[in-house]
């Protein structure tokens, strides 16, 4: 390496030698390589504070916070146009002439839609609902819904003319697809208790479904996506199925899980060779049309004796609301939207920060072209792509989604610092890493209990809200785009949304 | 040896066509039921036959299949006196697929296990996306020849093209393909190319055996040619024996010709492409 080539770091780490008390425990948990416990020295030491990646596990595992972390004192040129984050990259290509990878979603500083919107409540023409002696339905059900509800008799017995498969839930809240493998073992099987203990579903992504984790198939929806990881007739066996076509953080691209992370524990799960990259292809090769897409929904259907709901994934993309409309007409019994801010373990950087739209549109879209050709009962929507909030939850099934989903928000309950080092599988806080031994980073019982509170607490926050719009159940809410209200400065956006500006008049009055 | 309980099942009772849900429905009650040998009668393109079940019983389908044959199985064996459509055992787990016949495009889509044996031709992206683990390893060995992509994206497994031409061989036409109706004396070798281009684009596991010469500019991405030794000779034996008997041609014959052997280039040929964003 020539030093050209060097690109000064990002970040300094110090660490406060008077205040030290030389436990070391900053350079055992330190995974980035940049402390290191020096023997003779009996301290630690800052051996390269270029690899720091801000992750905070050394600062917040000092006992005496005598670990400071600040943007490195060496400062770019100012330059409006050519800002720091281009010209690193720039560097890294010129180097290395590969496609950059990138973790975590979007970080780039596009508006939020959510941002701009905000909400009705009850005030005097209609009462509040006091939510917490009067309760308010959160549960919620995934899977098609009837046109009318027809009732027949049969030998003196009644039942529905025509019911499809349903999972309940408790709140109209899941947890995003994450694959064992992008996230480590205990972050994973923490995520599947705590949805079997809420009543909710979490998603397996592309990983497979490990023999440890069958008990927790009545809370699993199990993903067919293009490598086909996994898939047999036991990980078909699960609370629903998903079709992955596309993810929101790298829209029409598959991925990649490379070699060096394909251990044991990955190749036995996914059911895919030891050490080779494990491929994604872009499309799935026997999807090329609605038509195909019917065919393998109609496979799935078949394979699991019409038992469980079958859905599809797609990314918010341009056109997301014909396609949606198109998906509905394959018989998928529910659609996932993933906005352009979703998470994912590795995308190309140019994808990932650019490809796609926010999912407040999307959704919002496609709600209105469902209803307007008269199918949106036929699926229930499921949306993400960043949901930071219960604020953001409650925004979106407002603006037509069933059922909204997370995932990064869970992995930050579950103590990731958003350092967006998923790419590399050193995470720090034993999350988005393979390494067995970092994975034991994670507690169990103590993630587990976090990840119940999160969800414990949205749904709270969603029960204090329709409290306050006076309404007693969230599938009345949904789609409920008249009790939001627009802020922002852009009257398409508006249009696009289904929402009137903040202020506006219902009649004349005063005129 | 558990004792075989036959059953055969009409897909076309009273002259009206059973649709995949009812007949698949047939033939689930008929396993439940503890049956083992499944016959189906009249089957015209019917979808999904045998999906996703992972008991091992054999389903003899008279007639041509419809798409997805086997798809998402574990353990089935099915044998085809006809053809089968596009997806032939996607996604196939484990099992024996057996064609008298030709199959076309896609066949053993993201395989993990389980053998495909199919008498005739197949179309383009044969055996896309298989993979091994274990002690599992998908085998597809198509008779006749196939068309473009073929083993692309493969990362395990094992695809034999023979290239013999079985159109001649078939005593009596109109009665079903079995191995009785194959005349061993009319089977040809095809003349020409037996893979077309883009022979296993992009591969990073696993092998391809083209029976006869492959140029070099049907290769894909990631592949090459290597040198066909003993040791794959000693891996083709007991596949192209089964091969054998079932379509009921002498192993000599297609041993006549040399075998050409394709490989990836490394286990990880994408790694290169990407690199980590700097912190």
């Amino acid at each position: 390496m020539r030093a050209q080539d060097k690109v000064m770091p990002r970040f300094k780490v110090e660490i406060d030698y008077d205040e030290c008390n030389s436990c070391g425990r900053c350079a055992v948990n330190c995974t980035f390589g940049v402390i290191e416990f020096d023997r003779e020295q009996d301290k630690p030491i800052i051996v390269d504070t270029g690899k720091c990646v801000a992750c905070q596990r050394c600062a917040v595992f000092c006992p005496i916070n005598a670990i400071s972390i600040k943007e490195y004192p060496v400062t770019y040129a100012p330059h409006g146009n050519w800002t720091p984050w281009h010209r690193r990259g720039v560097y890294e290509q010129a180097r290395t002439g590969a496609v950059l990878l990138a973790g975590m979603g979007n970080d780039r500083n596009y508006p939020v839609v959510f941002d701009s919107l905000v909400w009705d409540a009850c005030q005097v023409t209609n009462p509040a609902i006091d939510a917490l002696r009067e309760p308010v339905e959160t549960r919620t059900f995934l899977g098609r819904k009837p046109k009318k509800l027809g009732i027949r008799e049969i030998n003196g017995k009644f039942e529905l003319e025509e019911i499809y498969p349903n999972v309940m839930l408790s709140t109209p809240l899941i947890l995003d697809h994450m694959s064992l493998g992008s996230i480590s073992y205990n972050a994973y099987t923490a995520m599947l208790r705590a949805v079997s203990v809420i009543g909710t579903l979490f998603g397996t992504g592309e990983g497979g479904l490990h023999p440890d984790h069958y008990p927790f198939r009545k809370n699993i929806i199990s993903e067919v996506a293009s490598g086909r990881f996994g898939v047999s007739p036991d990980y078909l066996d699960a609370a629903a199925l998903e079709i992955k076509i596309g993810q929101g953080a790298k829209p029409g691209h598959g991925g990649q899980l490379p070699g060096e992370k394909v251990t044991q524990l990955i190749s036995d799960t996914r059911g895919i060779p030891l050490g080779t990259d494990a491929l994604s292809p872009n499309p799935q090769h026997d999807i090329y049309s609605i038509e195909d897409l019917k065919t393998l929904i109609a496979a799935l259907h078949e394979a699991t004796e019409y038992r469980v709901p079958v859905g599809v994934k797609i990314a918010a993309v341009n056109n997301v609301a014909p396609i949606a409309s198109g998906i509905v007409r394959a018989d998928a019994d529910f659609i996932t939207i993933d906005g352009f801010r979703g998470g994912t373990g590795a995308a190309p950087r140019v994808i990932r920060d650019n490809a796609g739209i926010p999912v407040e549109l999307a959704v919002a879209s496609v709600d209105q072209h469902l209803t307007n050709e008269g199918i949106r009962h036929k699926v229930t929507l499921v949306a993400g792509g960043s949901l930071r909030s219960s604020s953001d939850l409650i925004k979106i099934l407002a603006l037509g989604a069933d059922v909204g989903m997370v995932g990064t928000a869970a992995l930050i309950a579950m103590g990731c610092r958003v350092c967006q080092q998923c790419t590399t599988g050193k995470c720090a806080w034993g999350i988005a890493t393979g390494d067995p031994i970092l994975g034991k980073r994670i507690d169990l019982e103590w993630a587990t209990r976090r990840l119940i509170n999160l969800f414990c607490s949205w749904t709270a926050d969603l029960d204090e809200v329709l409290g306050t719009m006076g309404i007693d159940a969230v599938e009345s809410f949904v789609g409920n785009r008249d009790r939001l209200r627009y802020i922002g400065s852009n009257p398409e956006e508006a249009k696009i949304l289904g929402v009137k500006h903040a202020g506006s008049r219902i009649g004349i009055g005063g005129e | 040896m558990t004792k075989v309980k036959k059953i055969t099942i009409d897909a076309e009772p009273k002259g009206k066509k059973l649709y995949h849900r009812e007949l698949n429905k047939k033939i689930r009650r008929a396993i439940r039921n503890g049956y083992n040998w499944i016959i189906l009668k009249n089957i015209k393109g019917q979808r999904f036959i045998g999906a996703g079940i992972k008991e091992k019983v054999t389903i003899e389908v008279f007639g041509d299949a419809g798409l997805d044959l086997g798809v998402f199985s574990e353990g089935i064996t099915i044998i085809v006196h006809g053809c089968s459509e596009y997806l032939l055992g996607n996604t196939l787990n484990a099992g024996e697929l057996i064609v008298y016949g030709d199959s076309w495009d896609i066949t053993g889509m993201g395989a993990r296990g389980g053998k495909i044996l199919v008498m005739g031709n197949g179309g383009s992206r044969i055996g896309i996306h298989m993979k091994e683990f274990r002690d599992k390893k998908p085998i597809i060995v198509y008779g006749g020849k196939v068309k473009q992509y073929c083993g692309e994206y493969m990362a395990g497994g094992m695809i034999i093209v023979l290239g013999l031409d079985f159109s001649q061989a078939i005593k009596d036409k109109k009665k079903p393909i079995t191995r009785e109706n194959i005349d061993p004396k009319k089977v040809k070798n095809y003349k020409g190319e037996i893979v077309q281009s883009d022979l296993a684009g992009g591969i990073h596991g696993g092998t391809v055996y083209i029976r006869g010469d492959v140029p070099d500019h049907n290769l894909g991405v990631y592949a090459v040619k290597d040198e066909f030794t003993d040791e794959d000779k000693e891996i083709l034996i007991p596949v192209l024996k089964r091969f054998s008997e079932l379509f009921n041609i002498p192993l000599d014959l297609i041993w006549k010709k040399k075998f050409t052997k394709i490989r990836p280039v490394s286990s990880r040929p994408f790694g290169k492409v990407y690199t980590y964003t700097p912190i």
